[in-house]
């Protein structure tokens, strides 16, 4: 292989992929959501644009396009316009640490399925991805409206709140691993056996619950309430800058649906590995193993939507501060407890 | 965190407020201060114009008061005038009409299901909700021809004849009905979210609520039993079997419960009018041109939303002097402030809500 | 029925101990089946509404119902005739209080007896223009603060524009 091919196309090939892929899956999901929740509601959902519906989210994301940009007038102009980039940027840039597989073999190169592999690379994710608060409070604040202000505020509560238990969550993790890197993560769970979400029900649980809410999504959709909040954060945003807000919310769940799946169920890993009888499940590529598994935690998302009424503010506080983080400290001390003891 | 006191707008555009209300809210942060509905946005001066119509023309404009309910609205007027010019309706068309408004109250009862249980955030009960109501609003459709403003009952007696194949339509979408209940029932009753968003909401006693002038399933949640289809029956409501269902904490909690449990006796009460749908004419013989000699009648119904009531005075001509609306909503919309005080934003739309307002009956 | 009976001379009493209360107040009563009418001079319609509440037991406040006797003079003569609805729950029974109120002339609010009247107190003076004298917060309910004249009053016309809008 050429210098100019490992160089310069492989990489710009990687960093096409890590945007295309990331929009893909929110295309996809946007459609699953409207289609699964009108299925679950004796409705039809958008089956017009495309198989099923299936060109709806473009055919929005069009419209959207064409639409006339709005910014209030007493609106702060800098951070209004920067906070939608703010809040897609800090979600596509945490693609770029989340590994897809392990290193495939193409004759005689090696390419491996991430951009970058970082020894901290949990860290490095968990931090971009709390970088979107910031575009939440700028644009709701930056509106000078009071719904926006309002979701804003609801916003930088609950995430804050939320980040606690998911630490306490991730910590247990890399306990277990002895690594914060997602790769290792993966691998050391396909040494031991047992995904890291068996092993630990109740990590695997109080992360799930967190990332909801620090995804903004039902129940705990209170900062974009719309029947309380109009819109939330983003009432004043119209055009393509909406549309940012609303594929970075979809984006988000997908790079929290990966983690999830990464940290508790063995990312790409195929399920029954120590089952004989059942090692054909080893001839299905690992990247379809990861894509079905992350499908199924966004299909969790929907489902829930589809569900649950929404929380009030005063009881999703209190369901974080008096039920989660004392369940994550009492589960990170049982799990450090066992992990000195052994 | 320090923030001061603001004031927040709700409304006339607002997602929650089921029309064209404005509330005018003083929070501090999420604590609601004071309330204060703004009305008049859909004021279209239904009573001046009544003055220069006949009274038959009057009917069709009772449509659009309570445009969820508009049978209960055409029932109303229809009983007021009647009992204005001594017209006696006949025992079919009473029990025809009697079919007509418990079903109508059924679709009242249902939509506000769908809205309530979109207002706290279970989307897919909205749904739900809208299904069973599509059933009703079928009937209405074979019956005359409209689904919302339906212009079904007519001084006299009703429009048409209730026929054997509406008959077994009817008698079909009643028994679907409970199991679509049941799955809302499901959904909701004991969700643990549902339950910390309307127990201890929103909360009056029998005596406040009395005061407040409140009527209807609120009321009725306190525990006060005041069902004008009991205390004064109208239209043969006295000749069927049914429960007046009550409250005890006078919550949102309570509200939603007593109209669960009015979709059921109703549905016991369209069973019964259906099987005992007497012999005889649909309509009273009214005059073409009806004069009215000078007199004063008032008459009130129990509507989905509340008592309804209409006071008619007629000047022996074919046009009334005046008519006026006693409505519900605009009633126990009143009582809002008193609801919400001190209680949490969200729950305002909760609050709201459960009282099942209809801008159109409000503003008239 | 004798229930019915029982219950008018019920109401007959009651209408002898207002007449016994007021006086001269009273123009005229009468006692229906299950509805007692009444007819006040208006400077006496608060202390009757409280002796209907705390006396006889009219806890609900139904209505407040207008009449502009413009073209049908009414008994009285005078421009509008008052209505205040009144139910007694449970029981079923109803009370019909009319006042006379000229034109120009304001009546005294009922809001202390009974909270409900308060928008419908606003609701007449929007569209009448009757004042309520010790009404809370009198100002017009639907029409535009600076809409001028009543709406319901029967000179106003039907169609054709006015200020305010």
């Amino acid at each position: 292989m050429t210098p100019f091919v490992a160089d310069v196309l492989i990489p710009l090939g990687k960093i096409a992929a890590v945007i295309l892929y990331p929009m893909v899956m929110v295309v996809v999901m946007i459609w699953l959501e409207r289609r699964v929740v009108a299925l679950m509601q004796g409705r039809l959902g958008p089956n017009r644009v495309g198989f099923q519906g299936v060109l709806q989210p473009v055919a929005d994301a069009v419209k959207l396009f064409f639409k006339e940009d709005i910014i209030p007038r007493q609106a702060d102009k800098l951070l209004f316009n920067i906070s939608p980039v703010l809040v897609m940027f800090s979600s596509l840039l945490a693609f770029c640490f989340v590994p897809l597989g392990e290193p495939v073999r193409i004759g005689t190169t090696t390419l491996t399925l991430w951009i970058a592999d970082s020894p901290v690379g949990l860290l490095i994710v968990l931090g971009l991805s709390s970088i979107s608060v910031f575009g939440v409070i700028f644009g709701g604040w930056a509106s000078n409206s009071k719904y926006p202000l309002m979701g804003a505020l609801r916003s930088v509560i609950q995430v804050l709140s939320y980040e606690i238990p998911t630490g306490l969550a991730v910590l247990t993790v890399v306990f277990l691993a002895r690594s914060m890197d997602l790769v290792e993560i993966v691998r050391r769970q396909e040494a031991s056996g047992v995904w890291y979400g068996f092993l630990m029900p109740v990590s695997f649980v109080v992360f799930w619950i967190s990332a909801v809410a620090e995804t903004n999504r039902a129940p705990f959709d209170l900062p974009e309430a719309e029947s309380e909040l109009v819109a939330g954060y983003h009432t004043e945003y119209s055009g393509m800058k909406f549309a940012y807000f609303y594929m970075a919310e979809y984006a988000h769940m997908v790079l929290v649906s990966s983690l999830v799946v990464i940290l508790f169920f063995g990312g790409w890993l195929p399920p029954f590995q120590g089952v004989k009888a059942l090692a054909f499940l080893h001839a299905v590529p690992g990247f379809i193993w990861y894509l079905v598994k992350i499908m199924f935690f966004l299909y969790l998302y929907v489902w829930i939507r589809a569900t649950l009424p929404r929380y009030r503010f005063d009881s999703l506080i209190r369901l974080v501060w008096k039920w989660l983080i004392p369940l994550a400290l009492a589960n990170f001390l049982v799990v450090a407890l066992v992990r000195f003891l052994r | 965190m320090a923030f001061r006191e603001i004031d927040l707008n709700m409304g006339p555009q607002h997602p929650s407020t089921h029309g064209v209300l404005r509330l005018k809210l003083a929070v501090d942060n999420e604590v609601v201060l004071r309330v204060e509905p703004v009305l008049g946005y859909l004021h279209r001066g239904m009573e001046k114009l009544w003055e220069s119509l006949t009274y038959t023309q009057i009917v069709p404009l009772t449509d659009r008061l309570d445009y969820l309910a508009s049978l209960s609205n055409n029932l109303a007027y229809c009983l007021a005038v009647e009992k204005l010019a001594g017209i006696e309706v006949p025992r079919r068309a009473r029990y025809i009409r009697v079919v007509l408004a418990e079903l109508q109250r059924l679709a009242s009862h249902l939509a506000w299901t769908g809205f309530m249980a979109n207002d706290i955030g279970a989307m897919s009960v909205l749904l739900y909700g809208f299904e069973a109501r599509e059933d009703i609003l079928d009937i209405f459709e074979e019956y005359c021809g409209a689904r919302l403003t339906v212009h079904g009952i007519r001084i006299g007696g009703a429009v048409h004849d209730l026929d054997g194949p509406l008959v077994s339509r009817i008698r079909a979408v009643l028994e679907r009905i409970p199991k679509r209940l049941a799955d809302i029932r499901s959904l909701l009753d004991e969700n643990r979210i549902w339950k910390e968003r309307t127990v201890g909401i929103g909360r009056i006693t029998a005596g406040e609520a009395i005061d407040y002038g409140l009527t209807g399933p609120p009321l009725r949640a306190c525990g006060v039993a005041w069902d004008m289809r009991k205390d004064i029956p109208y239209s043969s409501y006295d000749d069927f079997d049914f429960d007046v269902p009550l409250g005890t904490n006078g919550d949102v909690y309570d509200r939603y419960l007593v109209r669960l449990e009015e979709i059921c006796q109703s549905i016991r009460i369209v069973g019964q009018a259906l099987d005992g749908l007497p012999e005889g004419e649909f309509k009273a013989k009214v005059p073409r041109v009806l004069k009215i000699a000078p007199g004063e009648a008032f008459h009130t119904i129990e509507a989905p939303k509340g008592v309804l009531g209409f006071t008619v005075r007629s000047n022996g001509t074919d046009k009334p002097e005046r008519v006026k609306m006693k409505s519900p909503s605009f009633i126990n919309l009143q009582s809002l402030e008193h609801l919400c005080q001190g209680n949490l934003f969200s729950d305002v739309i909760g609050i709201l809500g459960s009282l099942d307002i209809v801008l159109g009956e409000i503003d008239k | 029925m004798p229930a019915d009976r029982a219950d008018q001379s019920k109401l007959r009493k009651a209408l002898d101990a207002l007449a016994g209360r007021f006086g001269d107040a009273v123009l005229a009563g009468a006692a229906d089946k299950s509805e007692l009418a009444v007819r006040l001079t208006k400077d006496v319609i608060v202390p009757a509404l409280s002796f209907f509440k705390d006396e006889l037991g009219f806890n609900a406040f139904e209505d407040l119902v207008v009449f502009d006797n413009l073209n049908s003079p009414d008994e009285g003569g005078a421009r509008f005739t008052v209505v205040y609805r009144l139910f007694k729950f449970p029981g079923a029974v109803r009370a019909r209080l009319a006042v006379e109120v000229g034109d120009g002339e304001s009546l005294p609010s009922a809001v202390p007896v009974y909270r409900a009247a308060d928008w419908a107190e606003r609701e007449a003076f929007d569209m009448f223009g009757i004042p309520f004298e010790g009404h809370p917060d009198l100002r017009r309910i639907y029409l535009p603060d600076d809409f001028e004249g009543h709406p319901l009053r029967k000179d106003f016309p039907l169609a054709g524009r006015t200020g305010g809008l």
